[in-house]
């Protein structure tokens, strides 16, 4: 308990990290802040600037802008996007859940595909399955991840249309009910989080069968053979338990490549997540937003590494009580 | 004397890395094609004369039907043959010179910290789990939208991103190694610190940094890309990810414009990454079986 209240005003001291960087970097930009804040394309009058200068206090010293800043951002104002003429917040709040749908879910499909890839080829390591691996690991790291999207897109666009190409619902079925809706969103996200995956899909393979092969020449697992357990038993149960720790640990490393990934692809298939959002604000250099969105999505990598921290502590005993 | 200089030259480790990295097959194929895309990309940059924004025929010309545009055109009319020969060079130079900056920080910063230790260590390795934090592309692309995009934004940008592992990678080296013996005999002979770390543990921590030196070209390779893509590169310079991001709107019309620049990047990644795999090979024979 004291370990996790540890860890959890560790991840507070990171996210405050953030805020303070956010500042800094507005500051760093060339030209008035007060005019970065209201964006090129805010078509900014002389009162704006006023108020913002106000608002922002930036009259004042830098320590005391820099407390302003900070204890806006902590009471969750993260200042007005004068682009969308919203408050950053609210904009956030729409975006944020699409895009935590598409991670999470290119996540799992990602390490289970790629776990269950990397067993089997585990078994034989000189076998087909073996190779295949290692080779669509290598094709997969080197795909640009935008552009597997685009080739995905003209595949199933055309050529074979079952799945959507194209943004998160259909507008037909907007009113429709909660479950043909989840149907809906779970059809347009097909593609996205399959194009998300591939890459990670890859590494978790080849890094699984690393850790398999490893855990394999175990002396366990020649006694568990000798009892006469089934294979898969001997696969799934006692090699994987023990192989699972290394891929964690990257599982929560690669979260943040993950949201970067995300990225290109929500630009791609149009859907409307924070990474979309991120890449509007940045065409119309909304400053207010873009800081929003590096927020949170810093927060998103924060709260993902304190998720695979406590897990860890699950999956390997030997560290419960330790702090 | 030159037999034996022989003998002594064939044990060197980079000889002997040399000699196996020979004989991999994928990683020597890798090799063979990175050579031939670097002299592609420097003929495109020096000898080529050909504009590639210049528009020179219909739109969208479909691939192998005009002998003078055997890729086609694009949805201006563009020759897709000019864009990839002269878009290499955006690429690859800010690939390459990203890795640099990331190795400069990453190794710096990991010899501090895993060198002195401490506080030293404490502090860096922080500022290390900090940026790891910060989503990679989207800082990047924070970075090049405050700071104007032109090619050295964009290769600091990634640089400033990418060091953390390099940084960490090269602490778990010098940890290892400052506590072996020829490191404190250096130090009993008198050696100051900035010789231990550089002439002494560096060197010895070598084989694993440039393994992950060459990934980091690929990783920055399509970083750049990414952000072309997203039309956040330097406009002024054709690149194979601004390619395919000016013809995105049109892919359904024409899948050419948006697929051979796609296989240039996949190509050139490819290829970086079978000369780190034979690299990683070469210098840890023993890792091999896996």
């Amino acid at each position: 308990m004291n370990y996790i209240l540890k860890r959890l005003g560790y991840g507070l001291l990171l996210m405050l990290g953030v805020v303070v960087l956010n500042f800094f970097l507005i500051r760093l930009a060339p030209g008035d802040p007060a005019v970065v804040i209201a964006g090129e394309m805010g078509g900014a009058t002389e009162e704006m600037l006023e108020s913002i200068r106000e608002e922002y206090g930036l009259n004042k010293p830098l320590l005391t802008q820099l407390w302003i800043y900070v204890s806006s951002v902590a009471q969750g104002d993260l200042g007005e996007s004068f682009f969308f003429n919203q408050p950053v917040s609210k904009l956030i709040a729409l975006r944020i859940g699409p895009t935590i749908l598409l991670v999470i879910v290119a996540q799992i499909l990602s390490i289970v595909i790629g776990v269950f890839l990397g067993v089997l080829a585990a078994r034989k390591p000189n076998g087909i399955m073996s190779a295949f691996v290692s080779v669509f690991a290598t094709i997969g790291y080197a795909v640009p991840v935008f552009w597997t999207g685009i080739m995905l897109i003209i595949l199933f666009a055309s050529t074979f249309p079952i799945f959507p190409v194209e943004g998160m619902q259909s507008v037909k079925l907007r009113d429709a009910n909660i479950f043909i809706r989840s149907l809906d969103i779970t059809h347009h996200l097909v593609l996205p989080a399959f194009t998300l995956a591939i890459i990670y899909l890859a590494q978790y393979a080849r890094l699984s069968r690393a850790s398999m092969l490893e855990v394999l020449g175990a002396d366990y697992i020649r006694t568990a053979r000798a009892k006469g357990a089934s294979e898969r038993s001997v696969l799934f149960k006692h090699a994987l338990r023990n192989a699972a720790l290394p891929i964690l640990t990257i599982a929560g490393l690669q979260f943040g490549n993950l949201i970067s990934g995300a990225l290109l692809v929500e630009t791609v298939y149009n859907w409307p997540g924070m990474g979309r959002l991120a890449f509007d604000s940045i065409l119309r250099r909304d400053y207010p937003t873009i800081m929003g969105v590096l927020f949170f999505a810093s927060a998103m990598v924060v709260i993902a590494n304190l998720i695979t921290d406590l897990s860890y502590r699950l999956a390997d005993p030997r560290l419960r009580g330790k702090s | 004397m030159s037999d034996l200089e022989k003998t002594l030259r064939a044990q060197s480790p980079m000889a002997e890395a040399w000699r196996m990295f020979r004989r991999n097959i994928p990683a020597m194929f890798g090799l063979i094609i990175l050579i031939m895309i670097i002299l592609t990309t420097l003929y495109g940059a020096f000898v080529f004369t050909g504009d590639p924004y210049e528009i020179v025929w219909a739109p969208h010309e479909p691939p192998l039907l005009t002998p003078e545009f055997p890729l086609g055109t694009d949805y201006l009319g563009r020759d897709i043959i000019a864009g990839l020969l002269t878009g290499g060079a955006p690429t690859l130079a800010v690939g390459a010179s990203a890795a640099i900056i990331t190795m400069v920080i990453g190794i710096t910063l990991g010899a501090f910290a895993g060198y002195y230790g401490g506080w030293v260590d404490t502090l860096l390795m922080r500022i290390t789990e900090f940026f790891q934090v910060l989503p990679a592309l989207l800082f990047a692309m924070v970075l090049v939208t405050l700071f104007s995009p032109s090619l050295i934004t964009i290769a600091i940008a990634i640089g400033v991103v990418s060091w953390p592992q390099t940084a960490r990678l090269t602490r778990a080296e010098f940890l290892r190694i400052k506590e072996l013996e020829y490191v404190t005999a250096a130090r009993a002979i008198g050696a100051q610190n900035g010789l231990i770390m550089w002439r002494v543990i560096i060197p010895n921590a070598a084989p694993p940094l440039i393994v992950s030196a060459t990934l980091t070209v690929g990783v920055a390779i399509l970083f750049e890309a990414g952000l072309s893509f997203l039309g956040l590169g330097d406009p002024n310079k054709m690149s194979w990810g601004l390619m395919i991001g000016m013809n995105r709107e049109y892919i359904l019309d024409a899948w050419w414009p948006v697929t051979f620049p796609g296989l240039a990047i996949f190509l050139t990644v490819f290829s970086v990454s079978l000369v780190g795999d034979g690299l990683n090979d070469a210098f840890n024979p023993k890792l091999r079986e896996r």
